[in-house]
């Protein structure tokens, strides 16, 4: 029994859906039977894998590169005080712009495709991660750095050997933030900038004859893949040597 | 020639004067203790010797050169916060030694693991480890890299008072087999005299030195013997203490 208590509310809000449909007798708003059909159609038509692959491919490259720049940025601003005191400001100028509002611009320079959606979600990724990767880097505990120092360590070595290895924990909460804004911002921008994908499936399911049950269908898929892709990095933060950062002791 | 030599050393941050006129050399081998009351400036007379910050005036010299910044000739051991704690006990006692081979790696490791009494927890993470075991964690971390000094900063204060006897014992037994010169900063007179060779009792600040003294009994020390209590007692009046409770 314990173990379906996760389920209950799922299972009461499917009811609901299903007996609101019935009662109000809504013709264009699918009941909870008719969206699982779609996503039966939709697997069937071969349709459902490629718009799956598209997003998840988009995210990944967005999201990467993210990583990939924005972690050592986040560390070299927050390792000088005089380059944060220099680019927090723009920073924090920048973060609160939604990602959706850089679309125009990512059409002008990219065109409509895959690249302007990736450079989207580079754009959505990048700021909680070097943010989160600045911060952190102020949290490492003088101790440590103190006993790179001693022991000799170059500021090369002491990013590789104390800095990182310390920042890991509170990254990976940033990780997860970002991977989560990444999908939300991938279905945006597919809506908008490609022909493929997840969220070119709804738009294009409602334009192509009000077909609200695959609307339904792509909106349950996103939510499904949006919780596996929190899991998997929910499974980082029990790596052995990022427990530490999570557990008191 | 003497290993440490502290001459003239004052030390102000902003108006307030912290250090005044520091004297004090240690030999070779020697385990010195700093006592006095908090804030009399006895860690940033540590410090200063281990290079982490610059003297107003003065000098701290070792083997005649004066320190300017740390080195890994001599180790500084923090409280037991110190250890690594996304390194297993073998990777913190390998910390330091990432210049070396993997073989000698190996080999240091394994031995400082067994002679602060790690053996079994090789694979331990530290957050597995209670407050004495990251302790020895941190010494044999210092020990690995084989300093000549090591700086000690109240490094059982945060300890229980049984584990602390324990590792009074266990850094004594080590200093003796490894014959390091130790600099050992604490508030604890009992701690000050079961250890050193000599205390160096400071003021309250600006901290400056009141006196130096000869802890003239052999190891293992009776804490009970008259000699102990006597100097213990000297200490107590020198800072101007009655114990009594």
């Amino acid at each position: 029994m314990r173990r379906l208590t996760p389920f209950l509310g799922l299972f009461v809000f499917i009811a609901a859906w299903d007996l609101a449909v019935r009662l109000t007798g809504a013709p264009l708003v699918p009941s909870p039977w008719e969206a699982f059909r779609g996503i039966g159609e939709l697997t069937a038509r071969g349709l459902l894998v490629k718009y799956v692959v598209a997003s998840l491919f988009r995210v990944t490259w967005g999201y990467l590169l993210a990583l990939v720049f924005a972690v050592p940025f986040g560390i070299a601003v927050g390792m000088s005080p005089r380059a944060q005191a220099t680019i927090n400001p723009l920073l924090q100028v920048l973060r609160p712009i939604s990602p959706l509002a850089w679309i125009p611009i990512a059409i002008l320079w990219f065109g409509v495709g895959d690249f302007s959606a990736v450079f989207l979600i580079f754009l959505a990724s990048f700021f909680p991660l070097a943010v989160t990767a600045m911060h952190a880097v102020h949290d490492v505990d003088p101790v440590h750095l103190r006993a790179g120092e001693n022991f000799g360590m170059s500021r090369g070595e002491l990013i590789a050997h104390v800095v990182l290895p310390a920042i890991v924990p509170q990254l990976i909460v940033g990780m997860r933030i970002a991977l989560g804004i990444a999908w939300l911002v991938v279905v945006a921008a597919e809506m908008i900038a490609v022909s493929s994908g997840l969220g070119f499936l709804i738009v294009d399911a409602r334009n192509a004859g009000n077909r609200y049950d695959l609307v339904v269908a792509g909106m349950v898929m996103i939510g499904v893949i949006g919780i596996v892709l929190d899991l998997a990095m929910r499974r980082l933060e029990k790596l052995d040597f990022v427990r530490w950062g999570y557990v008191e002791g | 020639m003497s290993k440490v030599e502290i001459s003239n050393l004052s030390m102000r941050f902003g108006s307030t004067d912290v250090l005044r006129d520091i004297n004090l050399s240690v030999r070779e081998g020697e385990f010195v203790c700093i006592l006095g009351p908090s804030g009399c400036g006895k860690s940033t007379l540590l410090n200063i010797v281990g290079g982490f910050i610059q003297p107003s005036a003065g000098t701290a010299s070792i083997d005649g050169v004066p320190v300017t910044r740390p080195d890994p000739r001599r180790i500084f051991v923090f409280q037991e916060r110190g250890v690594f704690p996304w390194l297993t006990v073998d990777e913190n006692v390998a910390f330091g030694l990432f210049r070396l081979s993997e073989a000698e790696k190996r080999d240091r490791v394994t031995r400082y693991v067994q002679l602060v009494g790690l053996a079994g927890f090789e694979n331990a993470y530290p957050r597995e480890l209670s407050g004495g075991m990251k302790q020895r964690l941190e010494v044999a971390r210092a020990l690995a890299v084989n300093p000549d000094v090591l700086y000690l900063d109240e490094p059982f204060g945060a300890l229980d008072s049984i584990t602390r006897l324990q590792m009074r014992r266990e850094l004594l037994r080590i200093w003796q087999a490894e014959k390091k010169t130790i600099l050992f900063v604490t508030h604890d007179i009992e701690e000050s005299v079961q250890l050193a060779d000599r205390v160096v009792i400071m003021s309250a600040r600006p901290g400056r030195i009141r006196r130096i003294l000869d802890i003239d009994i052999a190891h293992p020390r009776d804490l009970s013997a008259p000699r102990y209590i006597q100097l213990r007692d000297i200490i107590f009046s020198e800072i101007g203490l009655a114990h009594q409770v």
